[in-house]
């Protein structure tokens, strides 16, 4: 290829764009919906290409933790990608796009795979759910293929579980703790409850919690959002909690005898409705933690069930 | 040239006065009414061709100027058109308001948008930007400060710039999101540097570039960049390790916060007008959008910037951030922001540290008040958590803390001041009188303490607290001194007591009681800081005995080793505020104390300053004429330091002030009919005030009015005494105008001195006066410094003078000793070796005006004469030999006109030599006497050199033509035969 050619190619290159834009602006869909939207070609001068074509996936992926890799050796084929959702579409034939900007509407229905279920949409460490758009244009030998993804999101259009209020009252004390020498924790005593354990995922959660009393200076009282994730089958399953979120509730040694709201908002994208299924499970859990001045800490541990309604 | 004889014509000015007065009309309407109509219709134009910020200006919100907010002529909004003064400021207050940036400026405009639906702010509450300045030069500190942050250094930005360039090449959202979200974290843990060390100043510039980098990476679209920011500073709320400065940092801080919301706020409303789907006109949303209206990007927009805000890890930071935010919700859900509020004030509740505390709710409230006014839940719950922590104050952490810092109790309460003080402003604001009292209640049973009584004195309306006068003098009394100076309280106290109206029958009480206290206090400071509040409390309620009591008490305090020194300032304004109030001098003169305590001033400005003060209210305030000795008395004494402050480096405008306040003094006293006293008067005045022009000048018009008031009083005919009397006034002129430094001002003094003494029949004195002005003439500077410091020829002032002059000379008696008009002979001799500039014709214009007056003098009686005075019509009665030396003046007078026309005759000058002409040629046809054939062979001489060069003025020339004209048609000689000759070229 002579040189004059490969550069004019690059310019081609950089003067074409693909794009994708969804009608919804928060991109969220539900089982049934339409997906609409249009592909964006923008190219200065003719732009002649082989087709292009769109491909809408839904995929659950799991990965294992390097912990207990060794363990699960042994099945380590059962935990390939699911697929939930497959669908390709030619949105236009091979041919000439005009110079400028090109809109080509489409439209997917949203339907799983026979025998799948749309779980909702969530990052998480071990277990990811997420649903993809890829538009890819073909063009001639000479020239890059065109491609762009974007990402969409899935709710469940509704749940037989409802969230109902399960209020959880608790009280922290030295003798509630299970996993400590007691002769060096000071003298404490903290109230407080939930209002709720099983909770709507698009609501914060309440609380309150009142250190009655309390030897030591309290450095910060933190509620911890943790998530579970067990991947598995039959043959054996590894569970992994790590972190999503702390959030500081109180800071510095706070008043006694007064109320302090436990409120947090749920992040979007890292929480989902908890999920159980044949081959994975999803759960989330919250730590109360109160560290005290010299950082020793008292964590206090309550499951949480998430749900969409 | 031929010389010319000079023939006056003689005419009957009687006649001619009866020919030339107009008769009298009624007028329709005022002449000047009209021109103010017009301007009025201008003016209210031009505010109509500035619709956005006319608008946003009569409406008194917390953001508008506050010039434009006190000024009641902003708000009133009828335009009456009476005052075109009130009319241009008006106009002047619009321009100044979009005068400012556009920034602000719209900020104002969404400002009062949102406002104009809720129920806008009185001017009765006092924002919060009133506070700021106070707050910032209040507390300070001289300790080194640190900041914790990762925007400051130029690696840092690099790296920040490198990382949202790789974001943006991300695809999926969940990528940028947990991108976001790294980057959040990022600086909690990485890339932090702490800055040790900072000065007070550098901390401060510190701050405002992180200011100035919020609105950079904002405006670059950074707008995570820009969260952090906003995260970082206000993380700096969280830091008390150095607390005397905390309050300013609050302030610092907390003015980021605001822009940081502002900024997102319009970048919402922004989204939310032009993103409206299928229609390329941007939709703009009404002032007051309900969440509905809104479109949904917008909406998603807001909701990711609060799941932003909800993800902060720390307490401090998530609840100022989000409270900077709160505006925000209204584009979600209409009034979530008032849940938001009731929140964020529970959540409160967390922060451990009191005095954080207490500045975050300060904070909710001060968001709360400007976003919905109306709404108050929280502010109550803010004030009661107040109280219920504030026993923390006594606790471990705090203690600790202040022991490292070596901070006493008493400097950290006073931390505390105005955040609460605010949130109490909040929660007294349109209160019930009912809710007030409950509040006291609850600080009594609460914790009564001395910083709560003080807050609660700056935060209530003033009469609520003179109204219960004695129960705080009790509270005061009986509060727990944790800290807080007691004397602090008392000034508070006194504040209060001041601007509201105590019940009569609780003054004298609370008096005692206070000065009891008061009277006790040893250190200097603390005494004076209560004795200038509670003064004036003195001066509005009490009476001589009380104020004189005071005022030694004071100097008492004050003497010993020599505090008075350090505390100018307040002792000034005891000055002021007993000025204020007190507007009887004489009672005030006659105070044992109150020169004392003057004398206590010993710095010579501070004290200039002062006598300057009781000057300016005397001339404000003393209406009628003094003639109390002592009044007198103390005045001339505190005149005389004023001025012997002035010396040769005093500024011209601080003379103007000296002198402008001496004069109105010096006018303002009046002996009534005991002249003799009124001119010793004026006598002692000359010997004090003797370096000042103005005085001087006001002096000797002072005189000259005597002794026209002494004429009057009898009527023109004088009494040997009397007439000894205007002789002294008239020698008293004549001796104080030499001192004058200014010869201008000398010159107008000498000729309306003589003119006076011309009247009272001092024939002796007014040819003195009239000598020495002549004798004067050539010592007259040759340039006028104007205002402007621009210098002028004084040339037109000298003609314009000597028109007057000459003028008074008609009427002016010879004096039998000396020769025929003699004054006026000395002048002309005088003109004719005054050095004139070369480029002006002023001794030519003087040359007709004497041509003009000696023609006058030949008449039978003159035009005007002075009242019992013979001048010498009634002396010589046109003696054939008075009216020949006349004549031989006006010959050479000619004969100089003519030697001067000459020297302009070349073309060059041909303009200014043919308006000369004809100035001349009207003298002549007024006052000659054309029947002669010389005069007219002159007249037309003239007309054609006037002519020659082609340059006269047509207009002038066609008056002259028909002056003639109807002189000749009114039989008068010569003008018949002067008509064919004037012709116009």
């Amino acid at each position: 290829m002579d040189r004059r050619l490969s550069h004019d190619l690059q310019l081609q290159n950089k003067m074409a764009s693909l794009d994708i834009r969804l009608k919804k602006v928060n991109k969220v869909y539900r089982e049934g919906d339409v997906i609409a939207g249009v592909v964006v070609v923008q190219s200065k001068g003719e732009l002649p290409h082989q087709g292009i074509t769109l491909n809408m996936e839904g995929m659950v992926n799991l990965l294992l933790s390097t912990k207990s890799v060794g363990l699960f050796e042994a099945f380590y084929n059962s935990l390939k990608p699911i697929q939930l959702l497959n669908y390709n579409l030619d949105v236009i034939k091979p041919g000439k796009l005009p110079s400028g900007k090109t809109e080509i509407p489409f439209e997917v229905p949203l339907k799983p795979k026979p025998g799948k279920t749309l779980y909702e949409t969530y990052h998480g460490v071990f277990v990811n759910i997420q649903y993809l758009i890829k538009v890819e244009m073909k063009r001639s030998l000479l020239n890059k293929d065109l491609q762009k993804q974007t990402e969409f999101i899935i709710e469940y259009k509704n749940q037989e579980e409802k969230a109902k209020a399960k209020p959880v009252n608790f009280t922290i004390t030295p003798d509630t703790l299970t996993n400590v020498k007691k002769q060096n924790v000071p003298q404490f005593k903290v109230k407080g409850h939930i209002d709720s354990s099983c909770l709507q995922i698009t609501k914060p959660l309440t609380g309150q919690l009142t250190v009655e009393s309390c030897e030591a200076p309290i450095k910060s009282i933190e509620i911890q959002l943790v998530r579970v994730e067990t991947c598995g089958c039959a043959e054996g399953y590894a569970k992994d909690a790590t972190e999503i979120q702390n959030i500081q509730i109180a800071e510095g040694d706070v008043v006694r005898k007064m109320a302090i709201p436990l409120y947090m908002v749920f992040p979007r994208l890292f929480t989902c409705p908890s999920l159980s299924t044949n081959n994975f499970k999803v759960d989330f859990e919250i730590n109360i933690v109160v560290v005290f001045a010299d950082d020793h800490l008292v964590t206090e541990n309550f499951p949480l069930r998430l749900t969409r309604f | 040239m031929a010389s010319y004889e000079w023939h006056p014509c003689s005419r009957n000015y009687v006649l001619e006065r009866e020919g030339t007065a107009m008769a009298p009309a009624p007028a329709a309407s005022h002449p000047l009414k009209a021109i103010t109509v017009t301007e009025v219709k201008k003016v209210d134009r031009k505010g109509a061709g500035t619709p956005p910020t006319g608008k946003a200006a009569p409406k008194p919100s917390a953001f508008v100027d506050p010039l434009s907010m006190a000024d009641p002529l902003s708000i009133s909004l009828d335009f009456d058109g009476s005052d075109p003064l009130s009319m241009m400021m008006k106009e002047g207050n619009t321009t100044a308001v979009s005068g400012k940036s556009s920034r602000s400026g719209s900020v104002k405009k969404s400002d009062s948008d949102t406002q104009s639906g809720e129920d806008v702010l009185d001017d009765s509450f006092e924002p919060w930007s009133f506070k700021k300045a106070a707050i910032l030069a209040k507390y300070t500190t001289s300790e080194k400060l640190s900041i914790t942050t990762s925007f400051l250094s130029t690696s840092d930005q690099e790296r920040v710039v490198i990382k949202t360039q790789s974001q943006a090449q991300v695809g999926s959202v969940s990528d940028k999101v947990k991108n976001r979200l790294e980057q959040l974290d990022d600086f909690e843990e990485g890339s932090v540097k702490e800055m040790l060390n900072l000065s007070q100043q550098d901390y401060v510039k510190r701050i405002e570039e992180l200011n100035q980098a919020l609105i950079t990476a904002w405006d670059n679209d950074h707008r995570v960049k820009a969260l952090k920011i906003a995260i970082q500073c206000s993380k700096l709320l969280v830091d008390v390790s150095v607390i005397p400065f905390y309050p300013s940092k609050f302030v610092l801080v907390t003015d980021i916060l605001d822009t940081f919301g502002r900024l997102v706020y319009e970048r919402l409303l922004d989204k939310a007008q032009t993103s409206l789907p299928g229609t390329s006109r941007p939709h703009r949303l009404s002032a007051n959008f309900t969440a509905e209206e809104v479109p949904e990007a917008a909406k998603e927009t807001c909701r990711n910037w609060f799941f932003k805000i909800a993800s902060i890890r720390e307490l401090i930071p998530r609840l100022y951030v989000e409270a900077a935010l709160i505006k925000c919700y209204k584009f979600l859900n209409t009034g979530e922001y008032t849940e938001a509020l009731e929140r964020l004030t529970m959540m409160t509740r967390g922060v451990g540290d009191p005095l954080v505390a207490v500045y975050l709710r300060c904070y909710l409230c001060r968001i709360g008040i400007q976003v919905a006014p109306r709404f108050r839940n929280h502010i109550p719950t803010c004030f009661e958590d107040f109280i219920s922590t504030f026993h923390l104050v006594q606790g471990e952490c705090v203690q600790n803390t202040l022991a490292i810092q070596k901070v006493e109790m008493p400097r950290y309460l006073s931390l505390f001041c105005p955040g609460l003080d605010f949130i109490l402003q909040c929660v007294a604001h349109r209160a019930s009188e009912e809710e007030l009292g409950h509040t006291l209640e609850r600080c009594r049973t609460g914790c009564n303490n001395a910083l709560m009584i003080n807050s609660i004195m700056s935060a209530f309306q003033p009469q609520y607290i003179a109204q219960r006068a004695i129960t705080f003098t009790e509270m005061i009394r009986e509060c727990e001194d944790t800290g807080l100076p007691k004397h602090t309280l008392y000034r508070t106290f006194g504040l209060c007591l001041v601007v509201a109206e105590t019940p009569e029958d609780q003054q004298l009480a609370v008096l005692n009681e206070v000065w009891k206290i008061v009277v006790k206090l040893k250190n200097p400071a603390d005494y004076i800081s209560c004795a200038e509040v509670w003064i004036e409390y003195v001066v509005k309620h009490f009476g001589k005995r009380e104020l004189s009591t005071i005022l030694g008490d004071i100097i008492k305090h004050m003497t010993p080793d020599r505090a008075y020194e350090d505390f100018y300032p307040q002792l000034q304004s005891v000055v002021t505020k007993i000025l204020a109030h007190q507007h009887d001098f004489s009672l005030l003169f006659s105070l044992e104390k109150f020169l004392p305590f003057v004398d206590m001033f010993q710095k010579e400005a501070i004290k200039v300053e002062v006598c300057k003060n009781i000057f300016e209210s005397f001339s404000k305030h003393q209406t009628t004429p003094v003639n109390d000795p002592v009044v007198i008395n103390a005045m001339m004494f505190l005149g005389r330091i004023m001025h012997d402050s002035v010396d040769a480096l005093t500024l011209e405008d601080e003379k103007r002030v000296v002198g402008n306040l001496l004069c109105s003094f010096v006018r303002q006293v009046h002996f009534g009919r005991d002249f003799e006293q009124q001119l010793s008067f004026y006598v002692e005045s000359r010997a004090y005030f003797s370096n000042l022009d103005m005085v001087l000048i006001a002096l000797v018009h002072s005189v000259n009015n005597l002794s026209i008031e002494t004429r009057k009083i009898l009527k023109g005919n004088h009494s040997r005494k009397t007439a000894a009397f205007v002789r002294a006034c008239a020698a008293y002129s004549f001796i104080t105008i030499p001192s004058l430094q200014s010869v201008f001002s000398q010159l107008q003094l000498y000729l309306i001195s003589g003119q006076v003494a011309l009247l009272n029949q001092c024939y002796s004195q007014a040819d003195a006066f009239f000598k020495a002005l002549i004798s004067l003439i050539p010592d007259l500077p040759r340039t006028l410094d104007v205002a402007d410091s621009k210098s002028r020829t004084s040339e037109p002032f000298l003609v314009d003078f000597l028109y007057g002059f000459i003028s008074t000379l008609l009427v002016t008696p010879d004096n039998p000793d000396s020769g025929v008009m003699y004054l006026l002979r000395g002048l002309l001799n005088v003109l004719q070796d005054y050095t004139w500039d070369p480029s002006s014709d002023g001794r030519v214009l003087i040359y007709t005006r004497v041509l003009a007056m000696l023609s006058a003098a030949c008449q039978e009686t003159y035009p005007y004469r002075v009242d019992k005075v013979d001048s010498n019509d009634s002396m010589y009665g046109c003696d054939p030999k008075f009216v020949s030396e006349l004549k031989a003046i006006a010959n050479t007078v000619i004969g100089e006109i003519l030697g001067h026309l000459k020297t302009i005759s070349t073309p060059e000058f041909g303009k200014r030599q043919s308006t000369l002409v004809l100035e001349v040629i009207s003298v002549l046809m007024s006052s000659a006497d054309l029947g002669q054939a010389s005069m007219v062979g002159l007249v037309t001489q003239l007309w054609g050199l006037a002519q020659k060069h082609g340059q006269a003025d047509v207009k002038t020339l066609k008056k002259l033509q028909a002056y003639a004209k109807s002189q000749g048609s009114r039989g008068v000689p010569g003008f018949q035969a002067l008509l064919p000759k004037l012709t116009v070229n």
